[in-house]
């Protein structure tokens, strides 16, 4: 007899709680009937039955967490047909330290030098980036009244991606804007109160949208301070989740990270960890120009560990190395880091050091410090999620050919999201994104193994 | 600027009419009208010359005929009310009080410009003046300028927002966007259509549904609206009143159709072919805003012949003295190619 799935709230939720139960062993339910309630950081659900007949075994208890999608949470029908032994069900007190992800903290903090901004001893706590771009922003509008938020469903609905959760009960109507489903308009209006010196925080629901913008994010955002001669600037974040996040297919899946890194006049600020997410987003706040502030939706859910620090800020335009390493450079941003961090774990299972660079801010890029590194190393792969031709990484190779060329023991190896607009199924999706193995092998072939 | 200068005790009083002429304006308002819209007349035909001589480069979009319109707002306007136009900015800058010298250096391209020559004639600002630009691109001041009222509402300070734009701009998408927004939030921002007839070389009638009331596209949204005589600065001034009382009191958006018109072309390379010689001469001769301003000045003997042309010649003395500062100014310094791009944070 049919089993009751655990399901996936949205197209990344991973795992979620099975906050309560609302039948019990025995009862008889309908197609329809609401059968239990499950929870993810982003939204409270309810799960229907579709199947007729006594729910004839509950498999995994009120108030268990990290349940995954797809595990079979009770059955319907006759009770000798239960799937699966209770015993394999998730216990309620699993530790959240199994949703850790691909790149342990412990790794990214050891001994990377731009981490000398945490004082020694200072208290970690783990937080998803979710949480962390929800701190920064709290943090920044404690601070200082003329910041304020807009953008689509950041009150009311407490943020598509619940980024902005509990905000609008904290600050109020007047500085958490819901605004209508007019991303060129509200985009315009938010440059033109910045020009008047406020300091909006211009939440995309994703920079997929921001394209209805893009000529107000350029033409007026970022040109105006040097078209006035430097009287007129636009104290201006726009933050949002850009690139790939599952199964959205091709017109909600883009990067664009080169797009607007290719415009002077704007910042762009492109982090992976929550501890760089919270530290760059007070710092994009707090800076006097327009910033492009580019988030990952796959990442939101991901924790990281955080300096609990009074004030924690990361500048704007610093790299930060990752991983130590001497045998090849790999440079990533962004939800690259993953497949970069990923990459060099295998690597070094063979014996091969890789250094990893997290760029962590796009423009202004920081290459002295991936020069630094290819000086060291003298071979480098480069990753992004976005496209391959025009894109970050093609202006990487640029510069290390200019800035490196005599230091280079190989050509720069890249490795991007191919040139196809993003396919809905899910094994040409994955096809069509970069993933660990291809970095290896990328720092392979420079190492000429 | 003096001529500024001679009229600003007026605007900060209570609404005191005294000595009205039988227009409605005082004989200190004629006057002060007639200057303002002469200096942009001469400072315009100036700029035209400059062109033709080669000392101005690119897109040149003169507002010769419009006149009436910005000077008659600006009359009505408080100071720290905020405005921002389009690319045919050279008169909502005059009127402003922006120096003529700093407006005409900007359009030949020199160091001494308002925006030290990286901007030109599109491209100008004033915070000082609070005049946000001077933009390239059709309708994207509309948004901007419900942006600065958003500012002046979060901030409570009773300042209003004017933003201008052209009959063309009124078929921009982001044009309706910002009535939404504006109406919903009670935006304290005064939306001025230049009607000018012609969007380019495109007649309003060959490209918009109800041409003939541009102004009650704000109905949809609930935004009041008028349509107003743009060549006359009586009633240019007095729909201003209204429209800035309306939004000082805290209800809202305004929409003012300014019934105008532009003797030259879109810029300084139209051919002109979209419209008959006779239409232009016509406008010029039955409904010039100046021309209208000095007969009611002169019939009504509040100022003599002489004393216009005494304002004649102090107005043209100005816009000699801005095009031999634009002309002789040096260009900038190579230095500031890469100056100005970001702010030092």
């Amino acid at each position: 007899m049919p089993s009751i799935l655990m399901p996936a709230l949205s197209p990344t939720m991973e795992e979620g709680k099975l906050a309560k139960w609302l039948k019990n062993v025995g009862d008889v339910v309908k197609p329809g009937d609401v059968i239990a309630e499950i929870e993810t950081d982003k939204a409270t659900m309810e799960v229907e039955a579709v199947d007729e007949g006594p729910l004839t075994a509950i498999l995994v208890p009120a108030g268990a967490e990290n349940v995954k999608v797809n595990t079979p949470i009770a059955v319907i029908g006759e009770a000798d047909a239960a799937p699966a032994p209770k015993a394999d069900a998730p216990k309620a007190e699993t530790p959240r330290a199994g949703a850790a992800p691909v790149a342990a903290p412990a790794v990214i903090t050891s001994g990377a030098p731009a981490d000398a901004g945490i004082p020694a001893g200072a208290e970690m706590v783990t937080m998803t980036v979710r949480e962390a771009l929800r701190e920064a922003m709290s943090e920044e509008m404690r601070r200082d009244p003329e910041v304020f938020l807009m953008g689509e469903e950041v009150g009311q609905y407490q943020g598509a991606y619940k980024i902005s959760q509990g905000m609008l009960d904290e600050f109020g109507d007047k500085r958490v804007i819901d605004t209508p489903i007019t991303e060129h308009g509200f985009t315009g209006l938010a440059v033109g109160a910045a020009f008047a010196g406020l300091k909006p925080i211009v939440e995309f629901m994703t920079f997929n949208f921001a394209m209805q913008a893009i000529d107000q994010i350029i033409n007026s955002a970022a040109k105006t301070h040097y078209m006035s001669g430097g009287q007129l600037n636009c104290p201006i974040v726009f933050r949002g989740a850009s690139g790939a996040a599952a199964r959205v297919a091709a017109q909600h899946s883009q990067d664009y990270a080169a797009w607007y890194g290719h415009i002077p006049g704007l910042k762009v600020v492109m982090p992976y960890s929550a501890a760089d997410a919270k530290g760059l987003l007070k710092s994009a706040i707090r800076d006097p120009n327009p910033v492009v502030f580019l988030e990952n939706e796959i990442l939101y859910g991901k924790s990281f560990e955080v300096p609990k620090v009074e004030d924690w800020l990361v500048p704007i335009g610093k790299a930060r190395i990752a991983r130590v390493g001497h045998h090849v450079t790999i440079v990533s941003f962004g939800i690259g880091m993953t497949h970069a961090m990923a990459a060099a774990e295998k690597l070094a299972a063979e014996g091969i050091e890789a250094e990893v660079i997290d760029l962590r801010t796009i423009r202004p890029m920081d290459l002295a410090a991936v020069i630094e590194s290819v000086k060291k190393t003298n071979r480098c792969v480069c990753v992004e999620e976005g496209f391959p031709q025009f894109s970050v990484t093609s202006e990487i190779a640029a510069q290390i050919m200019t800035h490196a060329f005599d230091y280079l023991d190989a050509p720069v190896a890249r490795v991007a999201g191919k040139d196809v607009p993003m396919p809905y199924a899910a094994n040409l999706e994955k096809l069509a994104l970069p993933n660990a193995d291809e970095v290896a092998a990328a720092a392979k072939a420079v190492l000429y193994v | 600027m003096a001529v500024k200068s001679a009229y600003i005790s007026k605007k900060s009083g209570k609404g005191d009419k005294p000595n009205l002429t039988n227009s409605g304006f005082t004989t200190e308002e004629e006057l002060y009208a007639y200057r303002e819209m002469l200096l942009i007349r001469r400072f315009e035909e100036k700029a035209g010359q400059l062109y033709g001589m080669g000392f101005i480069g690119g897109f040149c979009h003169l507002y010769i005929g419009q006149e009436a319109v910005v000077v008659g707002m600006e009359m009505a306007q408080k100071e720290g009310d905020a405005v921002i136009t389009s690319y045919r900015d050279h008169g909502h800058m005059l009127a402003a009080g922006m120096d003529p010298k700093g407006v005409m250096a900007e359009l030949t391209g020199r160091r001494g410009g308002l925006s030290k020559g990286k901007g030109g004639s599109m491209h100008m600002f004033s915070k000082e003046k609070q005049f946000y630009g001077g933009h390239g691109i059709v309708g994207a001041q509309v948004p901007l300028g419900a942006g600065l009222a958003f500012a002046n509402k979060y901030r409570g300070n009773g300042q209003v927002s004017v933003a201008y734009f052209g009959d063309g701009a009124a078929n921009q998408g982001q044009v309706y966007e910002t009535f939404n927004m504006a109406s919903i939030w009670k935006l304290p921002v005064i939306f001025v259509i230049e009607n000018n007839r012609y969007a380019m070389g495109t007649a309003a009638t060959r490209s918009t549904a109800q041409a003939e009331q541009l102004g009650a596209r704000g109905a949809a949204f609930g935004i009041p609206y008028e349509q107003v005589d743009g060549m006359d600065v009586r009633a240019v001034r007095d729909a201003a009143e209204r429209a800035l009382d309306h939004c000082r009191s805290g209800e809202g958006p305004y929409i003012l159709e300014m019934l105008t018109y532009r003797y030259r072309g879109h810029s300084m390379s139209d051919p002109a072919k979209y419209r008959s010689k006779e239409e232009v001469q016509k406008m010029r001769e039955e409904h010039d805003p100046i021309e209208q301003v000095k007969a009611r000045i002169l019939n009504g003997k509040l100022a003599t012949e002489d004393d216009l042309k005494k304002i004649d010649a102090e107005i043209r003395a100005i816009v000699t003295e801005a095009a031999e500062f634009a002309q002789n100014d040096p260009e900038p310094d190579v230095s500031e190619l890469y100056t100005d791009i970001y702010v030092n944070a």
